[in-house]
């Protein structure tokens, strides 16, 4: 009765890809009611280890026990006759579904016929039992990402799963989402539950967890209880040696406006106002951090600078002149580089290799004799910046898919970063990726400030924006809240401001 | 001339139009189950007229022609399973795989019927084809009597067909199971759907529904086989299937609007107005393309169609 308590138990598991080995004899247990961490940066075989446990990959060696009994899970039906769920990062939903048509499908206690009147009420009675909203009868595909969710752990739910496995579940979610969320599965634990918790990121496996249990490299490092353990020392464990949280802002000289930004309006993709009456400058040398929670705004400004977006009314200059509404290519001409916030669908074209990606900015100036590329130009070229950008490829040929979420990123500012840009609007350049490429990624954009480069820099992360910009705006609802001095900058005004709750005046 | 365009024709254009829809209706609501599971169906036509030379060398050599029309719904459903192989087990491109289904069969069809049928003097040979029957006193009824209750079995079948495709495809445990491998199979994968069966299921039942098409035009509408016999009824079928957004009673629908411009066109000809034929001909085409244009802007492809799926 003793191991009733351990909810799973994965013993000695082994999982080798080509090439790789994704888990190396990984040892792991979760207790009946525990919240369980999987910390570990992209690609250290936290996802690999959970979809052996839900029965996506076939494990090498190893065994499995769930609740004391050795299970043999050869897919997720078997996972989930086992009372095993899995969220997964991105969402398995079918977007013109109902969330009941989602939550019922391919559900093994459906009639022939759907009942689908039953399944709503009980959809509703688990929905309140864990003390979430739902509308059953809404299509999936006019949810919110935070709703869409709530609707994969209903499918759980409604399926009887004790253990429930979420592969970065915040991500993608707003801060006050992620509260709500944190406050869905302490109900599930409370109830006896076990949640297996998979992230990258200290702040929130230290606020949600009962135990953490971190991977490097294929391979635990440790299993410790969150009373035992530091934001510090978790850190240290996860890269492998000590991380410096603190970057140390290089004094620069600020020079003259590069980017003048003159009461702007911009259109998001349903015609509402996204961005309304922005004010704002750039200076050369400067970092200016847009703050707020996503969807206010920030994405439809960029987009407006650099040009991919119709500005409805207002103006923007760069260098002095006037670039409202000029189309993309003549921008980048004047040296506007841009980091877009979805580096895998607008910023790469991830189906061609790496070094037709690294070339796309510049393969005009490749062109030699009549149209033909200059091959060993590229060549050279994508080498030099694989190298100097430690992208992790095997060759400039490889298929940009290939690489892993930070190596991407570093494929994209490395391409932005080539033309040495006067202006640099960078939206979410760290989201999603590992504390390595977090810092490395930083260090880059401050160093570009070094050089002179005015940056935009937007982003969710407090911290990235108060630790690396010179001056912080604060986007809610499409408004400039205030704009102020980093060093006058207080954590609790700028939420107060991100919520709609105060703003300076101009 | 004009005279003739009376009572009498017209009910004789909507007797026809039964007729004309029955194999664009079946070939349909089969596209329609292959293209909601996620797979372009292109040998659709080639399915179709491989159903027409089976279908007929059946009824030809056993003299039955119920054996000849499931016969052809199996020969349909071979060429399914094979279609099922390239796209989905192989992965091969749906397009590519399509037509070459398509090209073989065509060349097949004719080939089956050669080496069984000796042909004289080109000309065809024919069976006694299937005959129209009467539903008891209501098939006496004036105007509605020879409209709906004087029909072929095959079209009250295709029609029953549809509705039940319809419940099956909407109301159903399956048919959302079918619903969800065209949209997002990995969201279909993941609750333990197995999405490569189901894929084989839905293009079995199009082949088969497409192989029974075929034999309703060797074996009711003609009772002979020729070549290319099918003359792009396939085609029709892939378009009519957008028209329809892939939901099969809209299908009867359009199968109807489709078959009553083809029935009116051939009444047309029988008229004897002075226009050339090839004009007549041409109109349900045309109208495939008009009707497309007015109505595939609003059309939601099954967002996985022509992807084959391949688990990471």
């Amino acid at each position: 009765m003793i191991n009733e308590e351990l909810a799973v138990k994965m013993v000695g598991i082994t999982k080798r890809f080509p090439g790789v080995i994704a888990n190396n004899n990984i040892n792991f247990e979760v207790k009946r009611g525990e919240i369980h961490s999987l910390l570990g940066e992209n690609g250290a075989g936290k996802t690999t280890l959970m979809n052996i446990l839900y029965g996506l990959y076939a494990m090498d060696k190893g065994e499995i026990y769930i609740y004391g009994e050795k299970v043999d899970i050869g897919s997720p039906k078997d996972a989930i006759k086992l009372g095993i769920g899995m969220i997964h990062q991105h969402f398995t939903l079918v977007p013109p579904f109902t969330v009941t048509e989602n939550i019922i499908l391919g559900y093994e206690g459906n009639n022939l016929i759907l009942k689908t009147d039953e399944a709503e009420k009980r959809i509703m009675e688990l929905a309140e039992k864990y003390g979430f909203e739902v509308d059953p009868r809404k299509k999936v595909m006019y949810l919110s990402v935070g709703e869409q969710q709530r609707v994969e752990i209903l499918k759980a739910l409604y399926r009887g799963a004790k253990i429930l496995i979420l592969d970065e579940p915040t991500s993608v979610l707003t801060p006050p989402e992620t509260k709500q969320l944190f406050n869905i599965l302490r109900r599930m634990a409370d109830e006896g539950k076990s949640v297996i918790f998979i992230s990258h990121k200290l702040d929130e496996v230290m606020e949600i967890s009962d135990r953490i249990t971190v991977l490097r490299k294929g391979k635990v490092v440790s299993t410790v209880s969150k009373d035992e353990t530091s934001k510090r020392e978790l850190a240290k464990m996860m890269v492998g040696r000590e991380v410096i949280f603190l970057l140390s802002r290089p004094e620069v000289e600020v020079g003259e406006i590069v980017l003048d930004v003159q009461g702007l309006f911009v259109l998001d993709d349903r015609g509402l106002t996204a961005v309304k009456n922005v004010y704002l400058n750039v200076r050369r040398g400067e970092i200016l951090g847009i703050a707020g929670v996503a969807g206010n705004g920030q994405k439809e400004l960029a987009e407006a600078i650099v040009g991919v977006r119709k500005a409805l009314k207002g103006k923007i200059f760069v260098e002095g002149k006037n670039v409202t509404n000029r189309p993309p290519y003549e921008l980048m001409s004047m040296g506007i580089g841009y980091i877009t916030e979805d580096r895998v669908g607008k910023g790469l074209i991830i189906d061609l290799t790496v070094k037709e990606n690294l070339i796309s900015k510049v393969y005009s100036a490749m062109t030699r004799k009549l149209f033909f590329l200059d091959k060993d130009l590229a060549e050279r070229y994508s080498k030099w910046l694989i190298k100097e950008f430690d992208i992790v490829a095997p060759s400039p040929e490889t298929p940009a898919k290939t690489l892993s979420g930070g190596n991407l990123q570093k494929l994209l500012l490395a391409r932005e970063l080539a033309i040495e840009p006067t202006l640099l609007v960078a939206s979410q350049p760290t989201r999603g990726l590992d504390v390595g490429a977090t810092e490395y990624i930083r260090e880059r954009l401050l160093e570009q400030k070094k050089r002179g480069t005015a940056i935009l820099l937007i982003s969710e992360d407090l911290e990235e924006i108060l630790g690396l910009s010179d001056r912080v705006a604060v986007m809610y609802e499409g408004e400039i809240m205030g704009v102020l001095p980093v060093k006058d900058a207080n954590i609790e005004d700028i939420g107060l401001m991100m919520a709609g709750a105060k703003r300076l005046n101009r | 001339m004009m005279q003739a365009l009376n009572i009498a024709f017209w009910i004789s254009v909507l007797t026809m139009t039964f007729r004309m829809a029955t194999p664009l209706l079946l070939g349909t609501v089969g596209e329609a189950f292959a293209e909601r599971s996620g797979i372009l169906n292109l040998g659709i036509e080639g399915m179709m007229l491989m159903g027409a030379s089976v279908g007929f060398l059946m009824g030809y050599i056993t003299g039955n022609l119920w054996l000849g029309v499931l016969m052809a719904g199996i020969s349909g459903m071979v060429l399914g399973v094979l279609m099922a192989f390239l796209t989905v087990t192989l992965g091969a491109q749906q397009h590519v795989s399509g037509l070459g289904i398509t090209i073989m069969s065509s060349g097949l069809s004719f080939y089956l019927y050669r080496l069984n049928v000796p042909t004289p003097g080109g000309i065809p040979i024919t069976v006694k084809s299937f005959e129209p029957i009467k539903v008891p006193l209501l098939a006496d009824l004036p105007i509605l009597g020879p409209i709906f209750f004087n029909q072929y079995e095959l079209v009250y079948i295709s029609i029953i067909i549809a509705i039940v495709s319809f419940y099956l495809l909407y109301k159903t445990d399956w048919g959302l199971k079918i619903r969800a491998v065209g949209e997002n199979p990995r969201a279909a994968d993941t609750v333990g759907i197995n999405v490569f069966r189901v894929r084989y299921i839905c293009l079995t039942y199009a082949g088969g529904l497409a192989g029974i098409a075929g034999s309703w035009l060797s074996l009711a509408q003609s009772g002979m086989f020729l070549p290319g016999m099918t003359t792009g009824r396939g085609w029709i079928c892939i378009a009519l299937v957008v028209f329809g957004f892939w939901n099969p009673l809209r299908i009867l629908g359009g199968a109807m609007l489709f078959g009553g411009i083809d029935a009116f066109q051939l009444s047309l000809q029988a008229v004897g107005f002075k226009i050339p034929y090839q004009l007549f001909l041409m109109m349900p085409h045309v109208f495939t393309i008009i009707a497309l244009i007015l109505v595939s802007r609003r059309a939601i492809y099954p967002r996985a169609l022509l992807k084959p799926y391949r688990r990471e």
